[in-house]
């Protein structure tokens, strides 16, 4: 009996921080994409110089919630002919993949789920690639045929490009020298210089491959909706249905998180180990308390008296966060005797901004692409996987890694490792750009009278 | 304790679903089934604290193989291959084959079992924390000691690709 409860003590003391942060992130994302939906429908609007959202809260601010509560309430629909153990599974499947995958991510030092998973970053990428069995079971289960053929092109789509994706990974992961997510971004302090600097062409390709492994716009083929409706997700409604689309964003979250990691410089700030620049650290209060101020400025042409008060709330919030942010930089100008205290603190706190800022940005893009580029032809897409990004991925692994010999070689490091990539990198460039034109002129030799063959 | 009720959970799974994806008709639940069982086996590997075996198995079985499995499950017409007869031909072969592999296994762990530390590795010799970074230790000895049967190894991948390739190629 006391070996059990002495066994039960010691799987709590291991296991109850891991468990209460996972069931923390199990509860809290569907918020936070809920937000992310809505943060995209006014990017959205205003590229398209509308308003978006503006019904439920003020500048609709309460809608993902409505949203939540519509998609909740409908009517779950399971077709006649469906697999029903399949058709159950598979949206299950899709977001527990993604959800899993969040927890190898480390936001920021101390917020880690699974604390220094040795192969950490193949252990986000390996997870969340097995979302894919989601999306092609729930195609294949739906028993129709736009569903098979949305299921049918993510899954040749997943193939080709995570080839790509897991090349440019390669670049980034030849400068740390690790796969553990703490001790990349650690490398990239102690290099003083972030990987997405050393090696460009291997974050472009990494953002184009994330982009097709997430099967966002413009190469959101199994779900183009002028071809297969919905595709993979046609047959699914309600529940069901959401819980695709939470797996779909959560997936950005994690393909923008390892880019971040591994590219970016995770949570550490621009500069980090800058002493003249350290003026940054004032970056994140100030903006948070801007976006405070402006938010009491909308407060009095609030419609409402509701709109008004949760508006007041919102940049309360807002000053909340600008205070928690201000108080590490501000203490140790005030009381210098407290630095040396504030400084886990900071670390914890502003590391969390950064890397949240990052991601932020890095979805932002997403969006951005999403909104301005027009959609791919399928026969398109795979040209420009394996034509292109793949071939040119292999080569920028060649080329950095031999920038990497020459580093070595010379005891470069730091900024001064620019002087071996940076060649690499323009080499790269122009093989790249010599592969577009040889792509282009195949393209032209070849008698152009097929109709294109969009069903893969 | 904790260490072997979850060795013996992935166990289950691993072999139950082994038994499940020969047994079931439809082609897509017997790779749901495959899925599993990879799956539980790489649990097995992470138990073992052996991490880059489990993540390269989900990366490179689940991800990769078993991605393309139900792609070409998906793409064949299997209302014709549902109505042959598939495994059933060599039913005794099977049988005297997996036999003399389960006397093998049995005997290896019937004559190791009083001898520890010698043939059959034990379990948790060296705590976890004090054991060598998996992924650093799997990299080191394939590059020093084990090089030139890499080298050998890689070799033959890329000869079956580019052996893929060509026979692509022939057909249009």
């Amino acid at each position: 009996m006391q070996e059990v409860t002495q066994a039960t003590m010691e799987f709590m003391k291991q296991y109850w921080a891991p468990l209460v942060c996972g069931l923390a992130i199990v509860a809290v994302l569907p918020l936070i994409v809920g937000y992310v939906v809505l943060v995209e429908r006014k990017i959205m609007a205003d590229m398209q110089a509308r308003l978006g959202p503006m019904r439920v809260g003020p500048h609709g601010l309460l809608q993902p919630i409505a949203d939540a509560v519509k998609l909740l309430i409908k009517e779950d629909i399971i077709p006649d002919d469906a697999d029903k153990l399949v058709f159950w599974l598979a949206p299950v499947l899709s977001v527990g993949a993604a959800l899993l995958a969040m927890a190898g991510l480390a936001i920021g030092p101390a917020f880690q789920i699974a604390q220094d998973i040795n192969v950490g970053i193949l252990f986000v990428v390996g997870v969340s690639a097995m979302g894919i069995f989601g999306i092609v079971l729930g195609g294949w289960a739906s028993n129709s045929h736009y569903s098979l053929m949305g299921a049918l092109r993510s899954s040749a789509q997943l193939v080709s490009y995570e080839t790509a994706a897991g090349m440019a990974l390669v670049c980034g992961l030849l400068f740390a020298g690790t796969l553990n997510v703490t001790s990349i971004v650690e490398a990239q302090r102690n290099q003083g210089i972030w990987f997405g600097l050393l090696a460009p062409v291997a974050l472009f390709t990494y953002l184009v491959a994330s982009i097709a492994e997430t099967n966002r716009a413009p190469f959101d083929l199994p779900e183009a909706e002028s071809e297969l409706v919905a595709g993979y997700m046609t047959e699914f409604s309600g529940f069901r249905w959401s819980l695709y689309f939470l797996a779909e964003y959560t997936n950005m979250i994690v393909v923008a998180s390892v880019a971040t990691t591994l590219f970016l410089g995770g949570w550490l700030r621009p500069f980090s180990e800058t002493r003249w620049l350290n003026f940054i650290d004032f970056f994140p209060p100030l903006l948070t308390a801007v976006i405070g101020v402006y938010c009491l400025m909308r407060t009095p042409k609030q419609p409402a008296r509701v709109q008004q008060l949760f508006m007041l709330a919102v940049a309360g919030l807002c000053f909340a966060v600008a205070a928690v942010l201000a108080s590490p930089v501000l203490v140790p100008i005030a009381k210098p005797s407290l630095a040396a205290a504030v400084r886990p603190f900071y670390a914890g706190i502003h590391g969390g901004f950064w890397f949240i800022f990052k991601v932020s940005a890095y979805i932002y893009f997403f969006m951005w692409l999403r909104f301005t580029l027009p959609r791919y032809r399928f026969d398109q897409l795979m040209r420009l996987g394996w034509h292109f990004l793949i071939p040119l991925s292999i080569i920028n692994v060649l080329l950095i890694g031999i920038a990497m010999i020459v580093g070595v070689y010379y005891h470069l490091n730091g900024w001064r490792l620019l002087l071996a990539t940076l060649p690499a990198s323009i080499m790269a460039l122009i093989i790249a750009l010599f592969i577009l034109a040889l792509d282009q002129k195949g393209e032209a030799q070849k008698a152009p009278s097929r109709a294109p063959d969009s069903y893969a | 304790m904790l260490d072997q009720a979850i060795f013996y959970l992935f166990a289950g799974v691993a072999v139950v679903s082994a038994i499940l994806t020969v047994t079931r008709r439809n082609a897509v639940h017997s790779a749901i089934f495959l899925i599993t069982a990879l799956l539980a086996t790489a649990g097995i590997f992470l138990e073992l604290r052996a991490e880059f075996l489990f993540i390269v198995q989900i990366i490179l079985y689940v991800g990769g193989i078993m991605v393309l499995f139900v792609f070409v499950i998906m793409l064949v017409n299997l209302d014709v291959a549902v109505r042959q007869l598939q495994f059933a031909r060599q039913k005794w072969v099977g049988l005297l084959i997996s036999l003399a592999l389960a006397a093998q296994v049995g005997l290896m762990l019937w004559s190791s079992r009083k001898i520890p530390g010698q043939g059959v590795p034990v379990l948790n010799a060296v705590p976890a924390d004090k054991l060598p970074p998996n992924s650093e230790e799997v990299a080191k000895s394939l590059f020093s000691s084990y090089l030139l049967p890499f080298e050998i190894a890689s070799v033959l991948l890329l000869v079956a690709m580019i052996g893929a390739v060509v026979m692509a190629k022939k057909r249009t």
